[in-house]
């Protein structure tokens, strides 16, 4: 690693001062991808602004037919909250299979979203269930949020504070891992409320995470399975690499979205 | 440029002079010589550095010492009474949990993290709660047949 700063303000708004200030300032959340980036070296900040000490970061709370997450609340924590069993059965069952125990003890919400890696789990989550991202600033729908591959709607003096995730009527999120890394290589949110079907993918597109209208609009016919037979997500736009080729992964893609549907029930 | 740090070791108040880049297992071993946990993979992947940070595994070889400030870290040193082993310990001892052993402390910190919240743990809950921990010498029916058995000891 290079050298850095480390700075643990005790509130968001010494933390945005801290960011303000520092010549190269990257928030640190849980680390979980920050630390193995800067121990390859592959950046290189004047300072961290550790979000840790912060505690209007934490927590989760129900808000009417939504639950709201602090950024700073960490894997295990989301997988163990009675309130998203209750509400979001689907999104406690993604948090608790994020990379592995050790990892989810450490990662965040907030981290897993601002960085918007094309294989994270949260993502497809956000944009399936319509969640809004609060920030420091302002709040952003998911489907503006994500805007390419590690890119987002953020500004650089600005900070991911909770994301609101509407309760759906039925959500299932099936996801294909890869063995040693425990990223998907492809995984698929369906959520069906009561303005109809979302259906978002991550792992597999060049872009991040997507929406399949062409399967929304079919499950908003049929939520059946069977429904999506005859459905291709074409493999121009997707990833190929050693684990698997782009028409692998659009294969997958159909493959999971079906079992996804099935769980719903 | 260093800074103090603060935390319990072990059961013991720690302080140290770091860089903010020192990883949290670099300051186990190089600081205070707490040589049982290990540097595997250094990619977050093995599970060789996996420690206690106030109660729950984490893997310090992706954590920062000051991200351990005031925190409570408990290693794999800290876990015997005097001469009497862990009950985990001691499964892993009479089931033959371990061939090499470089992977040993991690999966025990690991498994008394597991367990802690299922005592009645089967063996499909093992294997999967295990997969943040590698065995390179592919030790795992013993280290499975381990963590049930200490499962069973530590309730009991």
């Amino acid at each position: 690693m290079y050298e850095f700063d480390h700075r643990r303000p005790g509130t968001l708004a010494d933390a945005l001062d801290a960011l303000r200030a520092a010549d190269d300032g990257t928030v640190l959340a849980g680390g979980q991808t920050l630390l193995p980036t800067l121990k390859q070296r592959l950046a290189s900040p004047s300072d961290l602004i550790d979000l840790s000490g912060i505690a209007e970061l934490q927590g989760i709370a129900i808000d009417g037919d939504a639950v709201v997450i602090g950024a700073m609340t960490r894997h295990a924590d989301v997988a163990a909250s009675s309130e998203v069993q209750q509400k979001i059965p689907a999104l406690a069952a993604l948090a608790g299979d994020i990379g592995d125990r050790q990892v989810r003890n450490r990662g965040t919400l907030g981290g897993s979203v601002a960085n918007n890696d094309p294989a994270a789990d949260y993502p497809a989550a956000c944009l399936a269930l319509g969640a809004t991202i609060k920030t420091s600033a302002r709040e952003i729908a998911a489907d503006d949020f994500f805007t390419g591959l590690f890119e987002t709607a953020l500004e650089d003096d600005e900070v991911v504070t909770a994301v609101r995730f509407p309760a759906p009527d039925k959500a299932a999120y099936m996801k294909f891992k890869n063995p040693a890394s425990r990223y998907a290589i492809v995984g698929v949110f369906v959520a069906r409320t009561a303005d109809g079907v979302r259906v978002a993918v991550t792992g597999a597109g060049d872009g991040g995470v997507f929406r399949v209208p062409e399967m929304e609009s079919a499950l908003a016919a049929n939520f059946t399975p069977s429904a999506l037979e005859g459905i291709a997500v074409p493999p121009d736009d997707l990833n190929s690499d050693i684990h698997a080729s782009a028409e692998y992964r659009a294969h997958l893609v159909g493959v999971m979205a079906r079992r996804a549907v099935a769980a719903c029930g | 440029m260093s800074v103090t740090v603060s935390m319990t070791v072990n059961g013991k108040a720690v302080s140290g002079n770091v860089e903010p880049r020192t990883l949290l297992v670099q300051f186990l071993r190089d600081h205070l010589r707490l040589t049982g946990t290990h540097v595997g993979c250094d990619t977050s992947q093995c599970g060789a550095c996996v420690v206690h940070l106030d109660g729950v595994s984490v893997k310090s070889c992706t954590m920062l010492t000051v991200q351990a400030e005031g925190a409570a870290v408990t290693t794999i040193e800290g876990l015997a009474q005097g001469d009497r082993l862990h009950p985990m310990q001691e499964a892993f001892r009479e089931n033959h949990g371990l061939q090499c052993g470089f992977c040993t402390p991690g999966m025990v910190m690991s498994a008394i993290d597991l367990v802690r919240d299922n005592p009645e743990i089967t063996e499909d809950e093992i294997r999967k709660g295990i997969d943040g921990n590698l065995c390179r010498c592919t030790g795992y029916h013993n280290i499975v047949k381990s963590i049930k058995a200490g499962a069973a000891a530590m309730k009991g």
